[in-house]
């Protein structure tokens, strides 16, 4: 690779150019608020090449990476999550004693992985790029060591990740040994060629899917979700069900986009029972949970499984959709998580329901802000949410995939009392109550990036064509 | 232009009455009503349009969404025009009747009132399916608010009761609708979802149905009609004065609305085949619902049932599909909207004055409160259908369509014309006849709720003593409906 290739990919470069001055900077003084600093230019930086080169013509770097409108688009997305995710961690961890430089550090290194991602066309570079989000995630989940949720969360996380990263290399080594290739244009040729589909083709791809179906929590490789949430400290809870996420979705979803894997009748069957297991629980589930985190860590299963049957439905309308999708679940999942952090104190997680109690005459632009991120979880006009689950019925209503899209209809009916119980526990009178915490002083930034992303839910549900006109193009 | 200020006049007017809250507690109920009285001047403005009796009266649209052909897209006609002058009125209805219930967070309070009304509103307007499904989503969260916030001893479970029987309803539809707009793009390859051009898509027969009761339930989910109708009589219990004015007055009449305007004209075919099943459900609910009705002893719940029971005699006029039964059912709409709103008045203020909705503990309140019990006793036989009021024109219209059609099930609907008077005087003699039941103190209406429940009894009587103007203008869009169905066969 040289320095000429490198520029082409410019988020990853400078990403990866940031990882090193940051790593640099703290070796010279530690100083949190300076790592946090550099972090979050280098992602503005990253986020403003992606979103400028939007239209750009698609080039391949290396074998490895191919850097389309696709792929730059949820770099850019990426990108700007990560800034989001920033700011709750810069005030959340300003509260808390202990050497926090290398938070943002990680933040950054998590986010390279996630940027690999999601422009990879190549079975090496998509295995480079989730055992560096992993990786870091591991250390990020457990940066709060000094609470024990939080360690046992990690180590959850560890080792399940690690048995799904041996699938997954088991079915990239069946895929390899049939096809001889590792780039997804290669596969998708080898399948073309075929009458029949390969059974150990089929079989690797179906590994491949089992270690990924780990990664979006899908049932019924949901077991750690709700574990690792509680545990892990709230903006970075935000990250994982974001960015860690998002980019091994779109990453399936090109993979199986550009090798015609939807050939395989016999996967999309199994992706069909997934998605039904998926929403299903993931909205039983929630249900029966009383801590915040917890019940976010099941609506994010469930949401998980709507994208799914946009990903069975395929065709022409599936990237749009999915993309539409995502990028309104990451807003409001982000805010969702943003209000827990902006709540959290240095001793105490804000996940308790009594915490939420009366939010909205104590602090009504919180609440309001939450409120709205909570609609449009459950998908109520007119926020960005709404206009989501639209796109899964237009996606599914083309593919014909009626009994999933009944499946949704009763997973959004459930969905709604418990997103419904968190609004209503917020509109309580809080008078026979007092105050848990004083008004923690000074979050800026979070209350900066939290409004943004409200303004973003609503403007989306409202006038979504800019970016339908984006996502098109 | 005018359409989409009604809508905007009552959003800006709901911000406006929560932000002003601070200056003077009560300012939101003024900045309110003035807004209603906005939108009123309006309404007097375009019924001189509605007079040369042919076409749409106002029509608006601007492009909103053009990736899928969405259009904000507002259109009245004589139906539109008349629900949305009984959502003003009874909007301004509710402020008055909250003025002495609601007294604290006001400004919520209002900007949840308005929010829900310009849902309403753009629900009677949009001719666009999308923006239809929006406002029609836009009026159920304030809604739940209106419930659960300043509602009654259980009122959060009723609430959201009353939001998931509707949301899941309510993406049903949604899931309809997307299917038709994809059908009619298979047909003519481009997007659109406005419904003067979805009624020209062409699903195949079996589609059709399942479409077309996609629609149906969304709607007999809200109106409601057996078997939908578990929601109804809780949220009413549980709702605050005003809320259950406009959930019964308004809210109700989206969904007949939306029969009238979307499941029969777009899908004609599978709406006349399904009209049996229809008619029957809508004559169980009018029957059940007034011996449901006969059975309570909470006054609100009572009252909830009759709703059933008048809304019952709406799908039952919808579907009878000829002119006669489907003016019955416009009438009703409106006169079914002012009994039922003055109905839940009066029950709010009881409970004000006496603490409690039981009637078994009610009684003896005519020489307490002699105008209370007068407007109870108005009300009490309106809602009974007397000859002279409105609630009797929309019933016998009704029923004359009906028999043309189907004789048995009119004979055995026309059975509730014993079982209505059997609850409407199960109202008077519990509450104010008898003996007083303990010693208390109760303060006849003041000059404000009287002039609210004059309005009422007024619109009741002019309703059902001189029919003929609503009835002419609703008859152009009416018979627009009749001239796209099929020939009978």
């Amino acid at each position: 690779m040289d320095f000429q290739q490198l520029a082409a990919m410019p988020p990853i470069a400078i990403i990866a150019a940031t990882v090193l001055l940051t790593m640099l900077a703290i070796t010279v003084r530690r100083d949190f608020t300076l790592s946090c600093l550099l972090a979050g230019l280098g992602m503005a930086a990253a986020l403003a090449t992606a979103a400028t080169g939007l239209r750009d013509a698609a080039v391949q770097v290396t074998p490895l990476i191919v850097m389309d409108g696709y792929g730059r688009f949820y770099m850019a997305l990426l990108a700007a999550t990560g800034l989001a995710a920033l700011a709750f961690s810069h005030d959340y961890f300003k509260q808390r004693d202990g050497e926090n430089e290398e938070l943002p550090l990680l933040l950054l290194t998590a986010l390279l992985g996630g940027l690999v991602l999601v422009a990879s066309n190549h079975l090496a570079a998509f295995f480079i790029g989730l055992e560096t989000l992993s990786i870091s995630l591991f250390v990020l989940i457990a940066y709060s060591s000094d609470q024990d949720k939080s360690l046992e969360a990690a180590i959850k996380y560890l080792i399940l990740s690690g048995v799904s990263s041996a699938f997954l290399l088991m079915g990239m080594a069946f895929i390899y040994a049939r096809c001889g290739v590792l780039d997804f244009p290669g596969v998708g040729h080898y399948i073309a060629g075929r009458q029949h589909s390969d059974i150990m083709v089929l079989g690797g791809v179906m590994l491949v899917v089992a270690g990924m179906a780990f990664k979006l929590s899908l049932v019924p490789f949901h077991m750690w979700a709700a574990d690792v949430y509680q545990g892990a400290p709230a903006p970075v809870t935000a990250f994982i069900a974001t960015v860690s996420k998002g980019a091994v979705f779109i990453l399936l979803l090109r993979y199986f986009l550009s090798t015609g894997s939807y050939g395989h009748s016999q996967l999309l069957n199994v992706f069909s029972t997934i998605a039904v297991l998926t929403i299903l629980a993931g909205n039983l589930l929630a249900l029966q949970q009383q801590n915040i985190k917890r019940i976010l860590a099941y609506s994010s299963i469930a949401h998980l499984g709507y994208l799914t049957i946009i990903f069975i439905a395929g065709g022409n309308m599936a990237a749009e959709a999915a993309g539409f999708y995502l990028t309104a679940y990451f807003i409001s999942t982000l805010g969702a998580f943003g209000v827990v952090a902006i709540l959290s104190t240095a001793q105490t997680e804000a996940a308790e329901p009594a915490i939420y109690q009366g939010l909205f005459w104590r602090r009504p632009w919180l609440a309001a802000a939450f409120s709205v991120m909570l609609l449009s979880l459950a998908g109520i006009p007119p926020t960005a949410g709404f206009i989501g689950k639209f796109y899964v019925f237009v996606a599914g209503s083309d593919a014909k995939l009626w009994g999933l899209l009944l499946t949704l209809i009763i997973g959004s009916g459930l969905g709604l009392y418990y997103y419904l119980r968190i609004i209503v526990v917020m509109f309580l009178d809080a008078e026979n109550i007092a105050p848990p915490v004083c008004r923690p002083a000074g979050k800026r930034l979070s209350h900066a990036a939290l409004a943004i992303l409200t303004i973003l839910t609503v403007w989306l549900g409202i006038y979504p064509d800019y970016l339908m006109a984006l996502l098109q193009g | 232009m005018m359409l989409a200020m009604l809508i905007g006049i009552l959003f800006a007017g709901g911000l406006a009455a929560w932000f002003c809250e601070r200056l003077h507690p009560a300012a939101p109920a003024r900045v309110a009503l003035t807004a209603l009285a906005f939108d009123a001047v309006l309404l007097f403005m375009l019924y001189p349009l509605a007079a040369d009796n042919s076409a749409w009266i106002a029509d608006l649209k601007w492009q909103w969404i053009p990736r899928f052909g969405i259009g904000f897209h507002l259109a009245m006609d004589g139906v539109s025009l008349l629900l949305v002058t009984l959502a003003v009125l009874l909007g301004c209805v509710a402020v008055g009747c909250a003025r002495t219930e609601i007294r604290h967070r006001q400004g919520f309070f209002y900007f949840n009132l308005l929010f829900c009304l310009a849902g309403a509103v753009g629900v009677f307007l949009a001719m666009d399916l999308f923006l239809f499904f929006f406002c029609w989503e836009l009026m159920l969260a304030p809604m739940y608010f209106l419930i659960g916030i300043w509602g009654h001893e259980d009122s959060i479970r009723a609430a959201i009761k009353f939001f998931i029987f509707t949301q899941v309803g309510g993406l049903l539809m949604l899931l309809a609708i997307v299917a038709l707009a994809l059908i009619y793009h298979a047909d003519t390859g481009r997007y659109s979802f406005d419904y003067f051009d979805l009624l020209h898509a062409t699903p195949d027969p079996h589609t059709a149905f399942l479409l077309m009761l996609g629609f149906f339930v969304a709607f007999s989910v809200k109106l409601p009609a057996i078997p939908f109708h578990a929601w109804l009589p809780d949220a009413h219990t549980q709702a605050p004065t005003a809320g259950s004015v406009i959930l019964a007055g308004v809210m109700l009449k989206t969904g007949a609305y939306g029969l009238l305007r979307f499941t029969v004209p777009l899908f004609p075919d599978a709406a006349q085949q399904f009209a049996p099943v229809a008619m029957t459900l809508g004559a169980i609910s009018v029957l059940y619902g007034a011996v449901m009705a006969y059975a309570q002893s909470d006054l609100k719940r009572l009252i909830a049932y009759t709703s059933i029971s008048h809304m019952g005699f709406m799908l039952l006029g919808i579907f009878s599909l000829n002119l006669a039964a489907l003016q019955g059912s416009v009438v009703t709409m409106l006169a079914h909207g002012f009994s039922a709103a003055a109905l839940f008045m009066i029950a709010g203020a009881l409970q004000e004055r006496l603490h409690t909705r039981e009637m078994g503990k009610m009684g003896g309140l005519w020489p307490l409160a002699p105008r209370l019990s007068a407007i109870t006793l108005f009300f009490a036989i309106a809602s009974l259908g007397l000859p002279g009021l409105g609630n009797f024109i929309g019933e016998f219209l009704v029923l004359l369509g009906t028999f043309k059609v189907n004789a048995g099930l009119t004979a055995l609907t026309a059975l509730v014309l014993i079982l209505a008077p059997a609850y409407a005087l199960l109202i008077v003699r519990k509450t104010l006849h008898g003996p007083l039941s303990e010693a208390r103190q109760c303060a006849d209406f003041g000059s404000r709720q009287l002039l609210a429940l004059a309005i009422l009894m007024l619109a009741t009587l002019c309703l059902g003593l001189h029919p003929q103007p609503v009835l002419d203008l609703a008859q152009p869009s009416l018979l627009r409906i009749l001239q796209a169905m099929p020939p009978e066969t």
